[in-house]
């Protein structure tokens, strides 16, 4: 204030202070007055009408839970839906003695053991006061059986709820996941997310698969009614009402009739399949053998189905498309014919001469060929139509491991593809800084040679075979993977889910040219996997691969009769058709299938068959080799 | 020799201060024994609580007034530097990043600038005390705002409203113009529909709006409000008595040992027990001011009045928002909520009264 400029004047200063005291002292009084006229308000002017709220009625706030969203596939086939049913349920703090409670209603209701054992499960995992499952899907009957005497059970409630129901079991269960009871990790991470509130009432939540990564779309909105309760907590009235907002509709971008064709083309086989429109990154079919039957786990699975989930060595929970993690084989290959030809290693004319082997300058340890006595002379073509060895052994050796390493990165391999789904692994492409930082171990030329036919270190997933696969197939133009087309508001509008923009490799024109010419061949006579396309209107592209699940010494020979199911090769497949303007990119593994060509290459044909020509094939054909097929 | 190590443990702290703060947290460990449905684990935690505050007073009340002065500035920049690392690298927890991971303890910085805001303006203006103009102010203003603009991104919103207030009292003691208060409440107003389209995010606006209105989240705080208007007004001219609390007991009062402490005390003791209880507050408030109105520099004056009516506002604030009058913002009842922060946080400001209070000696500036 301006009359700070003058000289200080002690007196005047201390006065001015001590008003503005006075002044604050007049606020605190005031806004205690006002709170003690609040008070007055609610204790003395209103206090019987809050007495009876406390005593008698109380107000409650029950929470309207949302439906839950569809999912359905690219045709609106729907593959998770919601059914009304009944259910019995317990709340322990208020039930007394368990076990007698429940054999107790086992006299009214059907309950088998394996609802108590579900049940103990759930007990363990909950708080008391919460309500809990012993029964799903009450009939009508048994309804009004347990109705008539509920009396004489106190904290067994029957409660009309929405369940969910995935109508494809098994088939879609590592794609669509599935929803299982909120548990208390569940809630602490709704906590930090703000979401508690929006969960009340709410007994599910997406647990895997698309369920989980799309929850804040599919839970939508709670809604919520005030009620006046009476004291046996029965609702008198409704004061007011807010609607819930159910959850969004998810459209996929699965075929699910390619879905079920892919999983029987399987038999009785394990693998993966991938198949992808190379022109956008749509995941048509996303299979992964065996699967689960994910309505098992919407109420808590119980015991016995769980151990024997868990300890199957057919590892059904394993989703191999994501998580899998194998050997490519061979069918890494028409990439590194990329690479060679993009640093000028190779040209497309240079000649390799195989005599069946590859050993590298000053040492005699022998790099066998698959084809004993070799292939002969060898240009890029003929190396790739017949999966030739010692020129991939030549053509890595003189390439370089680093090299190998950037290219194959830029298509995807040892890293994450960003598909919209949780828990994706990211494969391995090693190089010599993580050789050394892994294993502390200097990089060796003999570790080139093993990743120049996709052993040795190297892993991908399925789910990025096929990526690498459609970018190849679309000319070096990327797109990300991803499962889920449109996004339906409960409001009617739909929302097309935003494409991520295409990576374009720059490729060369002619480059990618030959190969594809050479991955044509493959399903030609000469070719490693002529059954593949014996008598399509169309023409496939494709490459065989092994993956070598025990190693061969040096001086032995490769026996698949002598092995063990379980420690025969897998077969890989990769392909993509019609060759000359692809619609769809597939990846096939199949699990100690022995050769690509004859156990993956027909799994890929009966869905490009299904794809591009509407072929249903007649009841499960068999799945042996077809006869002429070449090894690999 | 016991005698005279007694006096000198005494000598310098204010007795009448001492006995209502001393009525204030026994008021405190018998609500909590009730709320905590008579367990005794919380009750003994905030004994604890109670006794690391006490000690905390007791060598604030024991520095002299230099110190206190000097301390301003090197807890302020502190504070900031805090501040700022949380906005870095601070830890998210609840929607919000307020806490700073220091390896051994968790740390949130906001709670040490309710001590060092008013305290620095405080020493900003003693030292151009002589030659006060708008431009000083006006710069004791910008020291305030930046803390504020930081805590509200965390985002904290209650915590800055109340070092908001907390400024503003230094601000206003210190003299600012009745004029200049109107013409920035005013601006303030105009510029709110700028600020509200350009400057906050949609959540932003979401946490405010559901402030403002706690039906819109009747499943979240509003069922909060309610349930504390129940706990009040059903408590009556006399209360339900001790432990007879129906809507603490059933369970209808949720955060009952914290920030809704008081609808416990209300429902079990009513309309007589608020009258005591405010009584209590407006005795420590009222010490306050007379150590305020006696205190001997511009600085202590500055201080002293801020934290006297910062201790207001917060008491305020919470009875507000039990008995739904002001919306749900996360504010304890002073020296009645359970927690060691806040209750450390008001021993440091009440130590330092009593420093204000008891060395009299003018401080040389």
């Amino acid at each position: 204030m301006k009359r700070r400029v003058e000289i200080r004047n002690h007196q005047r200063e201390i006065y001015y202070f001590r008003l503005r005291l006075a002044l604050s002292i007049g606020f605190v009084l005031l806004l205690l007055l006002v709170l003690l006229g609040r008070f007055f308000y609610l204790q003395v002017v209103r206090q019987s009408h809050f007495s009876t709220l406390a005593e008698n009625n109380r107000i409650s706030v029950l929470p309207i839970v949302p439906n839950r969203g569809l999912i359905l596939d690219r045709n609106g086939v729907v593959l998770a839906r919601n059914y009304s049913g009944y259910t019995l349920e317990i709340t322990p703090s208020k039930a007394g003695d368990l076990d007698k409670t429940i054999s107790e209603l086992a006299k009214l209701v059907d309950i088998q053991p394996r609802d108590r054992k579900r049940f103990r499960k759930l007990l363990a995992e909950s708080r008391d006061f919460a309500s809990l499952p012993i029964r799903s899907r009450l009939s009508d009957e048994e309804v009004a059986r347990f109705a008539a005497q509920s009396y004489r059970f106190p904290g067994v409630k029957i409660k009309a709820r929405l369940f969910r129901e995935y109508p494809y079991h098994e088939e879609t269960s590592h794609l669509i996941g599935y929803v299982g009871r909120i548990n208390d990790r569940d809630i602490d991470r709704l906590e930090s997310d703000d979401q508690l509130a929006n969960y009340r009432g709410s007994d599910y939540i997406g647990k895997a698969g698309v369920e989980q990564n799309y929850e804040k779309e599919l839970h939508g909105t709670a809604g919520f009614e005030q009620v006046e309760v009476d004291a046996g907590g029965r609702a008198v009235r409704v004061l007011s009402r807010t609607p819930p907002i159910s959850g969004d509709s998810l459209k996929l971008t699965l075929d699910a009739k390619l879905q079920q064709i892919a999983v029987q083309a399987f038999g009785h086989y394990r693998g993966a399949l991938v198949a992808i429109d190379p022109n956008n990154g749509e995941v048509l079919a996303f299979v992964s053998k065996p699967g689960f039957d994910s309505n098992l786990f919407i109420d808590g699975i119980d015991t016995d189905s769980w151990n024997a989930l868990n300890n199957s060595p057919d590892t059904p929970l394993l989703n191999r498309v994501l998580q899998g993690q194998y050997p490519p084989g061979s069918t890494i290959k028409p990439f590194l014919a990329l690479a060679a030809l993009h640093y000028g290693t190779r040209t497309p004319t240079y000649i390799t001469n195989d005599p069946g082997y590859f050993t590298l300058p000053g040492s005699s340890h022998r790099y066998r060929d698959w084809k004993d006595g070799g292939h002969g002379k060898v240009d890029m073509f003929k190396a790739i139509q017949q999966s030739c060895d010692t020129y991939f052994y030549s053509l890595a050796n003189d390439t370089g491991i680093d090299k190998m390493h950037d290219f194959l990165l830029k298509f995807g391999f040892g890293k994450k593809t960003g598909i919209d789904l949780e828990g994706e692994q990211s494969g391995l492409l090693p190089s010599p800084a993580w050789k050394e930082k892994r294993y502390h171990q200097q990089w060796y030329p003999g570790d080139t040679i093993s990743a120049g036919i996709g052993q040795g270190y190297v892993l991908v997933t399925p789910l990025q075979l096929a990526v690498a696969v459609a970018t190849l197939a679309n000319n070096g133009v990327a797109y990300q993977p991803h499962v889920v087309k449109e996004i339906e508001h409960s409001g009617g509008h739909e929302e097309q889910v935003p494409l991520a923009p295409p990576v374009d490799l720059h490729l060369n024109p002619q480059d990618v040219a030959l190969v594809k010419s050479a991955m044509m061949a493959v399903t030609k006579p000469g070719g490693t996997a002529v059954s593949a396309n014996y008598g399509t209107p169309y023409d496939i592209a494709g490459k065989t691969g092994t993956a070598q699940v025990v190693g061969v010494k040096q001086g032995e020979k490769y026996d698949a009769s002598a092995l063990s199911e379980r420690n025969r090769d897998h077969a890989w497949f990769i392909a993509f058709a019609p060759a000359d303007k692809p619609k769809l990119a597939v990846a096939v593994l199949v699990e100690n299938g022995g050769h690509g060509g004859s156990t993956a290459a027909p799994i890929a044909r009966k869905v490009f068959d299904y794809y591009l020509l509407g072929k249903v094939p007649k009841p499960l054909p068999q799945t042996h080799g077809a006869e002429g097929d070449q090894s690999d | 020799m016991i005698k005279q190590l007694w006096k000198r443990f005494i000598l310098h702290l204010d007795p009448v201060l001492l006995a209502g703060l001393g009525l204030l947290v026994c008021t405190s460990l018998l609500v909590l024994y009730s709320a905590s449905d008579g367990s005794w684990s919380r009750v003994l935690a905030q004994a604890l609580n109670i006794a690391v505050a006490f000690v905390a007073l007791w060598l604030v009340a024991n520095m002299p007034l230099h110190y206190l002065l000097r301390s301003a500035v090197p807890l302020y920049v502190l504070g900031m530097i805090l501040l700022v690392a949380v906005a870095l690298f601070g830890e998210i927890s609840h929607g919000a990043r307020r806490w700073l991971n220091l390896g051994v303890a968790t740390i949130q910085p906001s709670e040490l600038m309710k001590i060092a805001v008013p305290l620095m303006m405080a020493w900003y203006f003693e030292k151009h005390e002589a030659t006060l103009t708008l431009k000083n102010y006006f710069i004791a203003t910008l020291l305030l705002l930046l803390p504020i603009g930081l805590i509200a991104r965390q985002p904290d919103l209650g915590t800055a409203v109340l070092i908001g207030a907390s400024g503003f009292y230094v601000l206003f003691l210190a003299g600012l113009s009745w004029r200049v208060m109107l013409a920035s409440f005013i601006a303030g107003l105009a510029s709110a529909p700028f600020i509200w389209k350009y400057l906050l995010h949609d959540y932003q606006k979401h946490r405010i709006m559901m402030l403002l209105d706690p039906t819109q989240d009747a499943l979240g705080q509003g069922y909060h409000t309610i349930q504390g208007m129940i706990a009040v007004g059903s408590g009556g001219l006399l209360g339900k008595g001790y432990m007879h609390g129906t809507q603490a007991h059933l369970d209808f009062l949720p955060e009952r040992t914290t920030d809704f402490i008081f609808a416990v005390y209300s429902e079990e003791f009513g309309l007589l027990g608020n009258l005591i209880l405010i009584g209590l507050y407006l005795f420590v408030i009222g010490r306050g001011f007379i150590i305020t109105g006696n205190a001997s520099t511009y600085f202590t004056r500055l201080t002293a009045g801020s934290i006297t009516l910062t201790f207001f506002t917060y008491a305020f604030v919470n009875m507000g928002m039990v008995s739904g009058i002001l919306p749900v913002v996360g504010v304890p009842l002073p020296l009645i909520s359970y927690g060691g922060t806040s209750m450390l946080t008001l021993a440091l400001g009440f130590g330092m009264l009593m420093s204000i209070y008891t060395h009299k000696q003018l401080v040389k500036t």
